[in-house]
């Protein structure tokens, strides 16, 4: 199983729809870096409106994604995260400070809009 | 106590199997969505954890149905090596792999009650309660 991964204009736009594995997370996390490489894009956002369980490890796959692409020189930005996700998030300990986020997709991407100063 | 179901985890993708079940089973029984997340996502780290450490195990879910009280309980089974410091692995912040160290902790906190029982080379059986409120 394999996450599609959108190109529209100088950004990047994900929507996680399935259940993720660990094997599918890790992929992912493959797949997003070497399109940000192929593709130059400056920034990236992950949609996790449908996404209902985000566990320590999906969490910390999320984390060092955003830390990777940041490296490279592409903003990341993740959207939609639900109420009980959010909640579950902070039981588990997990805070995800340095993650930029935004309540929906369109909010993030004037985030990256600003952010990047385009 | 009502019917016991079970989910055997020995790959990787039980541990999505396993949740999906538990999810289903709290959302049968009444829980709300953000218990619901609770309870999937525990049922996640412990599946997780029989995977990466004991290699195989199951993890098991019973409905408590009783005049004062109504829950759902999961118990996690394996016969892997066992914890030999159980106090160490509930600190916060402890791991031995590449997660974030907020397994055990992080499920003690997801759920209402919480109890480990582990022998070197036996096996560890971690059983966790979510009360209906």
């Amino acid at each position: 199983m394999r996450i599609p991964i959108l190109k529209l204009h100088n950004y990047l736009l994900i929507s996680i729809q399935t259940e993720i594995d660990d094997n599918t997370a890790i992929q992912f996390q493959e797949d997003l870096l070497s399109k940000i490489h192929q593709s130059g894009s400056s920034g990236v956002v992950i949609d996790l409106t449908s996404v209902e369980i985000i566990d320590s490890f999906i969490a910390k796959v999320l984390g060092d994604v955003v830390t990777m692409s940041d490296l490279m020189g592409a903003k990341v930005v993740l959207t939609g995260i639900q109420p009980a996700v959010a909640m579950t998030l902070i039981d588990l300990g997990i805070h995800l400070q340095n993650v930029p986020t935004a309540l929906n997709l369109e909010q993030g991407l004037s985030r990256l809009h600003q952010e990047l100063g385009e | 106590m009502a019917l016991q179901s079970c989910v055997n985890i020995k790959k990787e993708w039980d541990i999505v199997g396993a949740r999906q079940m538990g999810r289903d089973i709290a959302r049968e029984m009444g829980f709300g969505t953000v218990d619901q997340a609770r309870i999937a996502t525990a049922i996640s780290e412990l599946a997780r954890n029989i995977y990466l450490y004991a290699g195989s195990g199951k993890v098991c879910f019973e409905k408590i149905d009783t005049i004062e009280k109504r829950g759902m309980c999961m118990i996690a089974t394996d016969a892997g090596p066992g914890i030999v410091d159980i106090g160490q692995v509930m600190e916060d912040g402890f791991t031995t792999s590449s997660g974030l160290g907020a397994g055990l902790p992080g499920v003690r906190r997801l759920m209402d009650e919480f109890d480990i029982k582990s022998a070197k080379n036996v096996g560890t059986e971690i059983k966790a309660i979510k009360w209906l409120r």
